[in-house]
């Protein structure tokens, strides 16, 4: 019986990595894509960023103009994040199976949740700046809709797994609904929730970044104008803060992480 | 006097399980009575069915002279701060420490907005403190749940159960993440809780030596039918009558492995 399954198993890897196989060959055929030329490439890019690509004692005049388009990025990050949180705990509540007051609501909810992450950071900013247009409100629903999304979902499924079992005790008890949030929901899951919110803060300086380009606003843009204009140890500068920044909020998520766990 | 009739009580999941069919039984009280069935036989619907955390499909539940399933919302609730239950993986609040989940036994009885802030009475805490005293958990009061062996957590369910005031406990499998020594210690309590205070108990078990030692009566329960219904000392044929698919399904298995 189990060498059986083996079998079965290695059979079905090996049709997977076949099909993989041709998928590979497929693109590259389609896309005109030099395989040997690509992998030459690399050690050029290499020499090239050494020669260029690197902060120089001129770029330093840059670091405030750098520090207020990073603390632009920042802010618009934590604050789509944080107004973001506070809609996806209500969508959550009322999403979640373990909490629902209404099943129609609930689907409605998941749906919307749904469709909302898995449209990309990018395609949001593309269709929002329709509506605003190259401002730092675009980058802000941009990042607003997603992390709506993703944290409804993750909030949704903290909430079925840290406190399922105890709603129902409570229920038993004759508690009400909002006895059942206050006293069994939120104590369960807001330590996990805290938790995915900063995932999202750490994420959305990154998409913050990206879609600054698009829009116009903080860091993105800051980084594509030196870029642009040839000022290659200016954008370098701009990479380094990028990188600093993101290793910083990783590190306090990480401490808040280990003190409320 | 009966404190709980159970009236032709069917619940049908979906279309094709019928979980309860036409159950009927009746239980006094102070009475402990113990549910035995195969795994999927019905017992944990059944007891949901009683204080409708399930719904049925159709039949009555008679408790204390009122019939569960003409009450409204806020009745319902009134109602089930009289019925304690007993969860197999104690369904705590495991952030919360024991005397924070004890009290919430009390939620059924308070406004709404004394129960969200977790305000309590100084009675309410004495109580709580006495029976926590009992069940012997006076040094873990104010450990948080998850630092508790299962036993100290079942005893903790237990005490949230008891500070209900309950005329009634319903026990899903109350000892069945329990190794056999702490299942005794929950046992007993749960006996003497019968005993001593006169709360009816009916508890789902699946261990039939245990039901036989601890029982006033056992009902036995196949397929969602009520199969055996009497007196605790149960002959291998009945237990046979029993578990008699499960029984026969282990053959099969067994059965099934040799042949490939
Ligand atoms: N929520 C549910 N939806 C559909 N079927 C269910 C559900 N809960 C239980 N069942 C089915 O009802 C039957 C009785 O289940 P249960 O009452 O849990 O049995 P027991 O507690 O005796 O093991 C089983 O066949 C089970 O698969
Ligand atoms: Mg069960």
């Amino acid at each position: 019986m189990r060498v059986e399954a083996l079998v079965k198993r290695r059979k079905y890897s090996l049709i997977f990595f076949s099909i993989l196989l041709v998928f590979t060959l497929a693109s590259i055929i389609v896309t005109d894509f030099d395989v040997t030329k690509g992998f030459t490439c690399i050690p050029k890019a290499i020499v090239w960023s050494t020669k260029n690509f690197y902060p120089n004692a001129d770029s330093l005049e840059k670091i405030p103009k750098i520090l207020t388009k990073l603390k632009e990025t920042v802010f618009l990050s934590v604050a789509s994040t944080t107004v973001a949180a506070a809609f996806a705990t209500f969508f959550a509540l009322f999403g979640s199976h373990t909490t629902r007051i209404n099943g129609f609501l609930s689907i409605l909810i998941r749906g919307i949740a749904s469709l909302f992450r898995n449209i990309p950071v990018v395609a949001w900013a593309m269709i929002l700046l329709f509506s605003f247009g190259q401002s730092s409100l675009t980058g802000y629903f941009a990042l607003f809709f997603v992390t709506l999304g993703f944290l409804t979902r993750a909030f949704m499924e903290t909430i079925d797994e840290t406190s399922k079992e105890s709603v129902e005790a409570l229920k038993a008890a004759g508690a009400s609904y909002f006895q059942i949030i206050f006293q069994a929901v939120i104590p369960s899951s807001l330590p996990q929730m805290i938790s995915w919110m900063l995932f999202m803060i750490e994420t959305n300086i990154r998409s913050a970044t990206l879609v600054g380009i698009l829009t116009g606003t903080g860091i993105g843009f800051i980084f594509n104008l030196y870029y642009k204009s040839f000022q290659y140890n200016a954008a370098s500068l701009v990479v380094v803060f990028i990188v600093i920044t993101v290793f910083a909020i990783e590190f306090i998520s990480n401490y808040v992480r280990r003190v409320i766990l | 006097m009966n404190l709980l009739e159970i009236k032709n009580l069917t619940k049908q999941y979906g279309a094709e399980t019928l979980a309860l069919s036409d159950v009927n039984f009746s239980v006094k009280e102070g009475e402990f009575i113990s549910v035995i069935g195969p795994s999927g036989a019905g017992k944990s619907t059944l007891l949901r069915c009683i204080n409708r955390m399930i719904d049925a499909t159709s039949g009555e539940v008679i408790f204390d002279g009122v019939n569960v399933y003409d009450l409204d919302k806020k009745e319902l609730r009134k109602l089930r701060t009289k019925i304690g239950m007993i969860f197999q993986h104690y369904n705590l609040v495991n952030r919360l420490t024991v005397i924070e989940n004890v009290l919430h036994g009390r939620l059924g009885y308070k406004s709404t907005l004394a129960g969200i802030l977790g305000r309590y009475s100084e009675e309410e805490k004495r109580q709580a403190f006495e029976i926590i005293e009992i069940l012997g958990l006076s040094h873990q009061v104010y450990k948080r749940c998850d630092q508790l062996s299962g036993g100290q957590k079942q005893r903790v369910g237990i005490a949230r159960a008891l500070i209900q005031n309950p005329k009634m406990l319903l026990c899903d499998e109350p000892i069945a993440s329990l190794d056999p020594n702490v299942s005794k210690v929950i046992m007993d309590h749960l006996k003497n809780i019968s005993t001593k205070l006169g709360i009816t108990c009916l508890v789902n078990l699946h261990q039939v030596d245990v039901a036989m030692n601890y029982s006033d009566r056992i009902i036995g329960i196949n397929n969602g039918k009520v199969v055996y219904n009497g007196p605790p000392n149960l002959t291998p044929e009945q237990i046979y009558m029993i578990y008699g698919s499960e029984a026969g399904e282990l053959i099969m298995d067994l059965g099934g492995k040799n042949a490939s």
